[in-house]
């Protein structure tokens, strides 16, 4: 692009600048002072004096790091977060997996029916998770599910979706559900995307399509896998509203089986914000490094890939 | 699923395909992925399926007659429901309808903005103002939520309107996507025109660069719709007085109540199948306008 706004007047310099002022301001409101406010609560604590009464009994001083040993030695808070990972080693593999396959399956030639079909699969995504996990939580309810029903008929055993291991399952597959759509359409867009030319070598060298999608297919659409493998990373350790509505329905979901429902407890539950703000400030910074550390060893790989 | 069987399969029929087009495969259908795509349909089609056969159901046929056998109380379900606390229901649907529009409405014109300033002018701190903006896609909502509410509290802002629409004013994603699209779709000559011919920035950008980002606005639109009629967490923490409830929380609560009282959960269920109408709806008819190829930023300039 060319620099169009060097020599023009002083209006061209500053309309930048003019055009980015509500941005800035909505960020600085609603990102950057919620996120410092937070930061500065999780090094507070609220002292009691006394019986804890009258004014001046409670006023809040400076914790150090008080809050993050604390939370960091919290054993439900952890296990909270291996829950969430184990749940995350169940989603992302498995709607990605799918993701994948239906957007290979959609650009393979001859298909039949793939305007409906790939309408269907998105459809999902345009249920809100608190809906879906209400609508699978009652096909989860033996009473009311076809899935008892057939499993009654057959007289096979009937397990228990909403506890234990199988709760992970019946949770993942929530996720699974309302994800897959939308991964499949980016990795399907970037598929169209593929020159022709590219396919033709391999035809002429008589590849089968499993070949191609493995040998060609997959490899063009790295950059788009790296971008839903990304969202998907930070959507699964964010995972609050599936949990939260599975709960009336079941006494296995506690109200803080993942961490960010530990969050939400802690401050409005307990009504200690000071915890719950070193809390988040962690999950925060976890979410961070594991994202950044995700793009990094991708593009590290891809380089490698280059350099060969 | 059935899909490793039949990605295992492939290969075969494929050659099959290829070498030996026998009278079986006059019509060449692929039929592996067919099959495979339509499985996928049916999965996610299924719990759909399932709430609205649901909701004709009357309280006593759910738990008596299978599961996807239709029942006879539609009529009565959904006038239950209207009768359920004075039809709080539809205020819930009002409500979700006017954060949705009015958020996505706004977020489209801030992202607009934004994205054609990062696309078409050089300034000092482009680079990182961008940045800056797109980071605030890595925050957990809850982490942001619970400061939000607490400041907005200082404020006296929280269990209002406002306290649900402001803070889901600005996206990134908005912003990144809007920049994309501002890039590829406003050429740097059209804007040179315009300033030799006199006119200011501002008539530039809304008479000749905002028509052609048209397209790219409506997408922006339609994510910022979806994203906040399915938000639940921001309202679950700013309100309290169910009149300003959007239909996710509204739900919830109503859930909650229901699980004690299984009476209720006809009333659960028919809203389900109502709050997911209007949506799936709505895409149905916009489908065609969304260009979803610039989810993954492949806009062809």
């Amino acid at each position: 692009m060319k620099l169009p706004a060097r020599r023009t007047s002083y209006g061209v310099k500053g309309a930048p600048y003019t055009f980015l002022i509500p941005a800035t301001l909505l960020f600085l409101l609603f990102f950057a002072l919620p996120i410092g406010y937070a930061v500065w609560l999780s090094f507070r604590k609220v002292r009691v004096s006394g019986l804890g009464l009258g004014a001046g009994a409670r006023e809040e001083v400076w914790a150090g790091l008080e809050n993050y040993t604390g939370a960091l030695s919290d054993s439900e808070l952890l296990n909270g977060a291996l829950r969430v990972l184990g749940y995350g080693c169940i989603v992302v593999p498995v709607m990605l997996g799918l993701a994948l396959l239906f957007a290979l399956m959609l650009d393979s030639e001859k298909v039949r029916l793939a305007p409906f079909t790939r309408l269907a699969i998105f459809l999902p995504y345009a249920v809100p998770g608190v809906v879906a996990a209400l609508l699978w939580g009652f096909l989860y309810l033996p009473d009311v599910s076809p899935f008892y029903f057939v499993l009654d008929r057959l007289g096979l055993p009937q397990p228990d979706l909403l506890d234990g291991g199988p709760l992970y399952l019946a949770l993942s597959n929530i996720a699974v559900w309302g994800g897959t759509g939308f991964n499949m359409i980016v990795i399907y867009t970037a598929l169209r995307a593929i020159p022709a030319e590219v396919y033709e070598a391999a035809k002429l060298d008589g590849a089968t399509p499993l070949q191609t999608a493995l040998r060609i297919k997959i490899p063009m659409v790295a950059p788009s896998l790296v971008l839903t493998f990304f969202f998907s990373i930070i959507a699964t350790l964010q995972v609050f509203s599936e949990p939260t509505t599975l709960k009336p329905l079941t006494n296995s979901v506690a109200t803080t089986w993942s961490p960010l429902m530990k969050v939400y407890q802690d401050a409005f539950g307990k009504g200690d914000i000071h915890a719950a703000a070193a809390q988040a400030t962690l999950i925060a910074l976890a979410t961070l490094v594991l994202s950044f550390g995700f793009l990094r060893a991708a593009n590290r790989r891809n380089k490698q890939e280059a350099a060969r | 699923m059935s899909s490793p069987a039949l990605r295992e399969a492939e290969p075969s029929a494929g050659t099959a395909r290829e070498t030996a087009p026998g009278p079986g495969r006059r019509r060449r259908i692929a039929m592996v992925p067919t099959v495979t795509l339509l499985l996928g349909a049916l999965y996610c089609l299924l719990p759909v399926a399932w709430v609205v056969i649901a909701s004709t159901k009357s309280g006593a046929e759910l738990f008596s007659t299978f599961t996807f056998w239709p029942g006879t109380g539609f009529a009565d379900n959904v006038s239950d429901l209207n009768a359920y606390r004075d039809g709080v229901y539809w205020r819930w649907m009002g409500n979700s309808a006017l954060y949705a529009v009015l958020g996505a409405l706004l977020s489209t014109c801030v992202s607009a903005f934004s994205g054609y300033a990062l696309a078409v002018y050089r300034f000092r701190g482009r680079e990182t103002l961008f940045n800056v903006l797109l980071a605030g896609v890595l925050m957990p909502p809850v982490i942001l939520a619970i400061p939000q509410y607490l400041l907005l509290a200082k404020a006296d802002l929280t269990d209002s309107y406002l306290s649900v629409l402001l803070p889901q004013i600005l996206s990134p994603y908005g912003v990144y996507l809007a920049r994309i699209y501002a890039a590829a779709a406003v050429p740097a000559d059209v804007v040179e025109a315009g300033r030799m011919d006199g006119a200011g920035e501002w008539r530039i950008f809304s008479r000749v660069a905002l028509p052609m980002m048209v397209p790219g606005l409506v997408t922006v639109f339609l994510f910022q719709f979806v994203a906040i009629w399915n938000n639940f967490l921001l309202p679950y923490i700013m309100l309290s007085d169910d009149e300003k409830f959007p239909i996710t929380l509204g739900l919830h609560t109503l859930l909650e109540q229901g699980a004690n009282t299984p009476a209720l959960y006809t009333l659960v269920i028919t809203g389900a199948f109502l709050a997911v109408f209007p949506l799936v709806a709505l895409f149905l008819v916009v489908q065609r306008f969304w260009s979803l190829d610039l989810l993954s930023g492949a806009v062809k300039s």
